[in-house]
């Protein structure tokens, strides 16, 4: 589904990604997993096409198609979904409004009808279950004065109204209490099917004791230094990053 | 509203001022110029009682000795009087077999700008009274409306049918001593509209006026005055557009309204006169004096602006509170893009006890555009527990214009609580981004925020229209973000 080929990416001449290479399939789930400052963020904003970043050499390709050249709304109508680390406050949209948009945009990109209000509202209330987010949440406007964990949810909850075929989910469980990180697990888990693929981008192991990954990556200083199964996060939650720091420096 | 959404879409890819086009009839025109023959010229061709024409001599002396005020946040390029046309009607070339029937090309017209002047078409429970340049062309539902005790008819008709209502009420509200504009359109005036609702009457429909710049180098000064008896309500509309022209029109209009007892009159404008093209060359000179007097106890007026065209807006829609417990409101979205300026807002002038005031205003501005604020509450010593709420709202499209507000509070009256509110955002980059990441596109994440911005005041418009400024909010904007 996604394959990425030596990608390498900069922002205002300074490289962050300094190579990567990847390939995620159907029914996959992969974490990503790296300290602070190792390009995480990068390799998910540039996916989702971030204008801030200056791909410098790679190829990516999204469904067979080069997903470098496509614009943000069509690899978002594409099935590609970015749950954002910082979600953005828009006051004055409702969240209701927003996704009706957003379904209504990605329904036209299949030659789909739009939903109507009922079917909406319908699978609104089911998704919601879905992610135990309020009705009250989803009554205001776009984030507008959610909580941290709120706002993670929320993200979480769009993934559900929207099916992508690829989700990224960058530091979702950040600022997570842990309740809010087992219902963000859960949708997750619950979203998961042998036609999609979720990248779970993450700081802590923590993630992955509610999601199991098929894959885990370890991303150090713009290169993935390592990738193994699942063991590899309990070994990194072991011994910490200074680990790979020490392995990559005696290669 | 997903087909309006996609409708709003396509127009904004296909954008352009849609009212620009010009249509050919013959006008009767009098000559360029301003002096006491013309206004005489006017009076005469309207066939105005005495009064008429002393008032309007009385207000072009006292213009002669005003000057152009200066104070607006606004570059006026120096305007020459003696090179406008004061008059002009157009000519109805086919004839007709009543009074009622109006010259097929200027139904078209009112066709084209979506407002269809045979009842059976027109929009359900909406009352129109349509004028082009300087004359009514046809009032419709006046017959349904006169059941009920209702006037609705052109303010030269007013004049000749209901001389003792027009010079009861007409100047009482904004005396032609006002101000500048106020002075030359009372000289000059040629026609409008006229509401007055009987005691105890609520008006079944909306009201509406629709104002059409037809002729070159014409200006159109216009009035309208509305009066609300005891217990009665009215909700008033109106509208206006324009062709798109190199050279700059002039429009000054005055609006009076006065309410009574218990008595409540809405009055919403969607004002879309030819904003000018992209470099800033032609568009309409918007000079406007609007005020209400809440007369009686418990009286209730509110004005709703959106103001998306002109060159250049001057104009503060306000409200005398007179009666005690009475409530003034002001709900204002102003868009200004590229070269357009505007310096809008209120007066609110709480003179009986327990007055109430809101002012919500949403400040848009795009390109290199200049939007002002300005409004002035006044607390005079009588208004016990007068109370104000004001909220100026800016958002800025891009770097090169912009948004100021210019907020002034006299209070005379310990007791009154005034607040006010401001902010200034930007449509942040990131924001687009997190919608383009949704699937949704630049323009219409723009169109979603903009509108969800302006929620408050687009809420305060009848249905229909809400749909209609919704889109022309977005239409104004189109390509200001690149």
């Amino acid at each position: 589904m996604l394959v990425i080929k030596d990608l390498k990416v900069s922002i205002d001449g300074e490289e962050i990604l300094k190579g990567i290479n990847l390939e995620v399939r159907a029914g996959e789930l992969h974490a990503i997993m790296g300290p602070n400052g190792s390009g995480k963020s990068t390799l998910a904003s540039v996916l989702a096409g971030r204008e801030l970043y200056e791909v410098t050499s790679g190829k990516v390709t999204y469904k067979d198609q080069d997903l470098l050249e496509k614009s943000p709304e069509e690899r978002a109508k594409e099935g590609l979904f970015l749950g954002f680390q910082y979600p953005i406050e828009i006051p004055g949209v409702s969240m209701v409004n927003f996704m009706k948009t957003a379904i209504n945009e990605m329904r036209k990109h299949r030659g789909e009808e739009p939903l109507s209000a009922s079917e909406f509202l319908k699978k609104m209330r089911e998704k919601k279950d879905l992610v135990e987010i309020s009705s009250s949440l989803t009554n205001r406007s776009v984030n507008e004065g959610f909580s941290g964990g709120e706002k993670k949810k929320n993200e979480i909850f769009q993934m559900a109204m929207l099916e992508p075929d690829l989700a990224i989910l960058d530091e979702t469980d950040s600022g997570l209490d842990i309740d809010a990180l087992r219902i963000v697990a859960r949708g997750v888990n619950n979203l998961k099917s042998p036609h999609n693929a979720t990248i779970v981008i993450t700081h802590y192991q923590r993630l992955l004791d509610y999601i199991v990954p098929d894959f885990v990556h370890v991303l150090y200083n713009g290169r993935i230094v390592k990738s193994g199964g699942k063991e590899l996060a309990l070994l990194l939650e072991e011994k910490g990053y200074e680990w790979i720091n020490a392995e990559e420096v005696n290669q | 509203m997903q087909k309006d959404q996609d409708q709003i879409l396509n127009e904004v890819t296909s954008g352009e001022y849609k009212f620009g086009f010009y249509t050919d009839i013959e006008h009767d025109s009098i000559a360029k110029g301003l002096n006491e023959e013309v206004i005489r010229l006017i009076s005469g061709k309207k066939d105005e009682p005495d009064f008429m024409l002393e008032f309007r001599l009385k207000a072009y002396r006292h213009w002669l000795t005003m000057k152009m005020p200066e104070w607006a946040h606004l570059k006026i390029p120096e305007i020459n009087y003696q090179d406008q046309i004061y008059y002009s009607a157009p000519v109805q070339k086919a004839k007709l077999e009543s009074l009622d029937e109006v010259d097929p090309q200027l139904l078209e017209t009112f066709n084209k700008l979506g407002i269809p002047l045979e009842e059976q078409k027109h929009l359900a429970g909406v009352a129109v009274d349509a004028v082009m340049d300087s004359v009514s062309v046809k009032t419709t539902f006046k017959e349904t409306l006169a059941e009920l005790g209702i006037i609705f008819c052109s303010f030269s008709e007013a004049v000749r049918e209901y001389p003792d209502l027009v010079r009861k009420y007409m100047g009482s509200v904004v005396p032609y001593t006002d101000n500048y504009f106020a002075a030359l359109n009372s000289a000059v005036f040629s026609d409008g509209s006229f509401c007055y609702i009987p005691k105890g009457v609520r008006c079944p429909m909306e009201l509406s006026t629709y104002f059409r710049i037809n002729a070159a180098n014409t200006g159109q000064f216009e009035r309208t005055l509305i009066v609300a008896e005891d217990k009665s309500y009215v909700s008033y509309l109106e509208g206006c557009t324009a062709p798109m022209r190199d050279e700059n029109q002039l429009h000054a209009a005055i609006v009076e309204i006065v309410a009574m007892e218990n008595a409540e009159v809405k009055y919403a404008t969607v004002q879309n006169w030819y904003p000018g093209n992209k470099e800033g060359k032609g568009g309409i000179y918007n000079f406007v004096t609007k005020r209400g007097i809440c007369k009686g106890d418990n009286s209730r007026i509110s004005w709703t602006q959106i103001e998306t065209g002109s060159a250049i807006t001057w104009k503060y829609p306000s409200v005398i509170l007179r009666g005690h417990n009475s409530t003034g409101e002001f709900y204002s979205v102003a868009v200004t893009n590229n070269h357009q300026q505007a310096d809008t807002g209120t007066k609110m002038i709480h003179i009986g006890k327990n007055t109430k005031s809101i002012i919500v205003s949403k400040g848009i501005s795009a390109g290199v555009s200049n939007n002002s604020y300005r409004g002035l509450v006044k607390v005079l010593r009588g208004a016990g527990n007068a109370r104000n709420f004001s909220q100026c709202d800016s958002l800025l499209l891009g770097d090169k214009c912009g948004a100021h507000t210019f907020p002034y509070i006299e209070s005379a009256n310990h007791s009154a609580i005034i607040e006010h509110e401001a902010t200034t955002s930007k449509i942040g980059e990131d924001q687009i981004f997190y919608c383009n990441q949704r699937g949704i596109s630049t323009e219409d994440a723009i169109g979603l925020i903009i509108n969800g911005y302006a929620k408050e005041v687009l809420n305060k418009l009848p249905m229909e229209f809400a749909v209609e400024a919704q889109k022309l909010l977005q239409i104004s904007l189109e390509g200001s973000v690149g």
